[in-house]
């Protein structure tokens, strides 16, 4: 096996460490800021479209809002511009829903040279995977919680 | 002034994210599936919905609001039909975003190549 020598190890985690530097916590922060603010506002642009003109209640609307921020960002992912747009505004990109889309839409093309069904099938939950599992397990757990102490008191 | 709230709430719980990964140094999986369960728990709490009617989209479109929704799905169907309910009413609310993530990948797959 070949060992990569010591001094040529450390100078690229130098040069690494130099890389990450150049973006301060406090761009990220502000970037993450502007862009998970501005999807958040076409949401809710999007809930007040379908709740004045398709007849949505204040409580069901954000199910065809999601729906809708999904599709965009399945496109966006599709034509190459989301992740682009994820490099610039990090978590800004990641934790609106349309990161999950991106997480699913990215890995679903990818894999497609795999084929439809062992390729998109199998692979499309690979990354967002993670968040349906744990979302899933730690709400059953507190629903069992909250039902059952209702039941008792 | 929703519209106001909707900016700054979505956008305050994304710079969590943000903080979640530059300061605590958390890999974007882990900054995704902690805010999920953080938005379980709160959800739990009934501290969540307060939040949606003050900020709208600012709480519904954040990942947070997915565990939200599976707790209060959850929940909601218990409050029906017993126990059993907690795990057939999980997915009650959040399957608008997973169905229309499947589909919609699953078609871009078939249209679309990779790029970048």
């Amino acid at each position: 096996m070949k060992q990569v020598s010591l001094p040529e190890a450390t100078s690229y985690q130098q040069m690494a460490k130099t890389q990450e530097e150049k973006r301060s916590v406090v761009t990220n922060v502000l970037r993450a800021f502007l862009v998970g603010g501005l999807i958040s506002l076409l949401g809710q642009g999007l809930m007040w479209m379908y709740e004045t003109f398709f007849g949505f209640t204040e409580k069901n609307a954000s199910n065809p809002t999601v729906a809708t921020l999904v599709f965009l960002s399945v496109l966006l992912t599709a034509l190459g511009h989301y992740d682009k747009l994820g490099q610039w505004a990090g978590a800004g990109a990641t934790v609106p829903v349309t990161g999950f889309a991106n997480t699913m839409a990215s890995t679903a093309l990818d894999f497609r040279s795999e084929g439809l069904v062992l390729g998109v099938g199998g692979n499309m939950f690979k990354m967002a995977g993670p968040v349906i599992v744990f979302g899933v397990v730690s709400a059953f757990i507190i629903a069992l919680i909250k039902t059952i102490w209702q039941l008792l008191v | 002034m929703i519209f106001f709230w909707a900016f700054v709430i979505g956008g305050l719980i994304s710079v969590i994210g943000q903080l979640m990964m530059d300061v605590l140094k958390m890999p974007p999986a882990y900054m995704t599936t902690t805010l999920v369960v953080i938005g379980a728990v709160l959800g739990g709490l009934g501290w969540y919905e307060p939040l949606i009617r003050f900020a709208g989209a600012g709480a519904s479109v954040p990942i947070t609001s997915f565990g939200y929704a599976l707790v209060n799905g959850a929940l909601a169907e218990a409050e029906r039909h017993g126990l059993i309910g907690v795990v057939t009413g999980m997915f009650e609310i959040t399957s608008a975003g997973i169905s229309s993530a499947i589909v919609f990948s699953f078609l871009a797959a078939l249209v679309f190549r990779p790029k970048g």
